[in-house]
């Protein structure tokens, strides 16, 4: 066996079960997306849009609202980690901020429903310091409610990468500009956050496809009307089984989330031109 | 720490800074440990209804019904934890070779295949379980523990493959050749010397795949149920059912290895193999 050939067979058997166990189903969901009673046609995605197209809209604007609002997150956390002046204050965000990054989504749903519910521990504690009354209390379980739990889980991942890179920046760029006079959040905004830009879009774009695909949390958080795209396909399976509609759904979603990897994809062959 | 205690009795105005950095780390506390502390109540609460914002009664009834011969959360434990331990040993049983090749040997397409594995985290699943529970119901593994373990493994391949390549190529490949040279076989050099100083790496791609498949839902939910119940489903129909302490009892069963891996991932993934995932 020529040498360049020797490590396929060991690579193979892990890629056979990616191949089988992912990308054959993906197949065959785009392929059962066009199907209809045996035939191929729109059906599908024309009830698809007919039922759901509410459910698409709240799903677009509540991930991106959630992606920015993450974006936003992360860099004031990773600019705090790399520019704060007193190290106590860092170790302490450094210490607080990664808690929820490791805590699984199932887990996440459930802690912030009894959380934000309506008598949840958010209002009791804002009732008893005074902040609110019991007549204002709202509950936040609703769109609200989804996109705290994407924040909350999903923003130490983010800034966890974006604080790497940023703490990779040449050091000596950043105490020019401060020695310049410039105030630390000009050189986060006009140093720092350019420099990571590639890094703080890889690691949004994650984020995006992972809040694309969960299923717990608009189970858990929100599972009346409008929800989001998965809580439809496992309804759509679970109560009708009906599968085309569902892969109609979820080709919608691989459109959605792949648009924003094409995005990604010219920004970084252009930066590269 | 001395430059700024100097840095504070040089500007006594400094220590007001302490005022707006309280507040903001206050909240951003109370938002990150709030909903945690609220679950550990729940896990304890006997009596606790609207308008208390603290529990009645307290005490372990809660945990004695879960723990219970049919409170289920035997049967989804011991079920969540082979499928763990079967999704550890498949996954690293497939990612050692695979590892091993993509960091030492020349492959063509090397890039290409590295990409491959990070597809099942890259593309939305949901749809794709769907269809796996559909295929597995056709060749009887639908509802079974092999089934439930090969879509953990699908998805928890990318970080067993990831680290274990990194893992292999921060070793010094001299290390090798010297065991070559003074006559050790090709294999007897990898179990002997590779493998051995690959092992804290492979400890953690271990560990990021245990996790992985101990907090999976979805695939669970279309592949396992209702036949395999596991630790995640349980608590899912608990909170759905709004027995709360259930739930609560279940998600803590959930958050401490994962807190746990929080705290020592440092220890097993060293800068100079992080430095090497993914490339």
């Amino acid at each position: 066996m020529p040498q360049r050939l020797l490590g396929l067979p060991l690579v193979l058997p892990a890629l056979a079960v990616i191949a089988f166990l992912f990308i054959l189903p993906l197949i065959l969901s785009a392929v059962g997306a066009f199907q209809v009673e045996g035939a191929f046609g729109w059906g599908n995605f024309t009830k698809a849009f007919d039922l759901y197209s509410k459910d698409i809209v709240f799903t677009v604007v509540i991930i991106t609202l959630s992606t920015v609002l993450i974006g936003i997150a992360s860099i004031a956390i990773g600019g705090y980690l790399t520019l704060g002046e007193h190290p106590v204050a860092v170790a302490i965000l450094r210490w607080l901020y990664r808690w929820p990054m490791f805590i699984p989504f199932i887990v996440v749903g459930q802690i912030l429903r009894t959380f934000l519910a309506k008598n949840g521990m958010m209002n009791n504690a804002f009732i008893n310091l005074g902040l609110l009354t019991p007549i204002d209390a709202q509950s936040f379980l609703d769109w609200r409610g989804i996109v705290i739990a994407f924040v909350w889980k999903q923003t130490p991942f983010v800034a966890l990468l974006v604080a790497g890179a940023m703490a990779s920046v040449n050091r000596d760029t950043i105490e020019a500009a401060r020695n310049l006079g410039a105030s630390r959040l000009r050189v986060l905004i006009e140093i720092l956050v350019p420099q990571v830009a590639m890094t703080l879009t890889v690691g949004l774009i994650l984020s995006f496809v992972t809040m694309m695909s969960v299923l717990s949390v608009p189970l858990m958080i929100n599972a009346q009307t409008p929800t989001m795209i998965t809580a439809d396909i496992a309804f759509r399976v679970n109560s009708y089984g009906d599968y085309g509609v569902a892969n109609a759904l979820g080709i919608i979603s691989l459109v959605l989330a792949s648009s924003v990897a094409w995005i990604y994809l010219r920004a970084s062959l252009k930066e590269r031109a | 720490m001395t430059a700024s205690v100097m840095a504070a009795s040089r500007n006594p105005l400094a220590a007001l800074w302490w005022v707006p950095r309280g507040v903001v780390f206050g909240l951003m506390a109370f938002f990150i440990f709030g909903p945690l502390f609220n679950m550990l109540l729940w896990t304890v609460a006997e009596k606790w209804y609207f308008p208390y914002s603290l529990p009645l009664e307290y005490g372990f009834g809660s945990w004695a019904k879960v723990f219970a011969p049919r409170g289920g959360a035997v049967e989804s434990l011991t079920n969540s934890l082979v499928v763990a331990l079967l999704t550890v040993v498949v996954s690293l049983a497939l990612a050692i070779p695979a590892g091993y090749a993509l960091a030492r040997l020349k492959l063509p397409l090397r890039g290409l295949i590295l990409l491959a594995f990070l597809i099942p985290q890259a593309f939305p699943n949901l749809t794709v379980y769907v269809n796996v529970a559909r295929i597995f119901y056709e060749i009887g593994l639908n509802g079974t523990i092999p089934g439930v373990v090969l879509v953990h493994v699908s998805h928890g391949l990318v970080y067993a493959v990831w680290i274990a390549t990194a893992a292999f190529s921060a070793i010094d490949v001299e290390l090798e050749q010297a065991a070559r040279n003074i006559g050790a076989g090709a294999m007897r050099t990898f179990l002997d010397v590779t493998l051995p100083l690959a092992a804290p790496g492979l400890m953690a791609s271990a560990i990021f795949v245990f996790l992985e498949s101990l907090d999976e839902f979805t695939g669970s939910y279309f592949v396992g149920a209702p036949d395999v119940n596991m630790l995640p489903l349980l608590l899912y129909t608990a909170g759905a059912g709004g027995n709360y302490q259930i739930a609560s009892i279940t998600a803590l069963l959930l958050l401490v290895p994962s807190i746990l891996f929080m705290l020592i991932v440092e220890r097993f993934l060293k800068a100079d193999v992080l430095s090497r995932v993914g490339h």
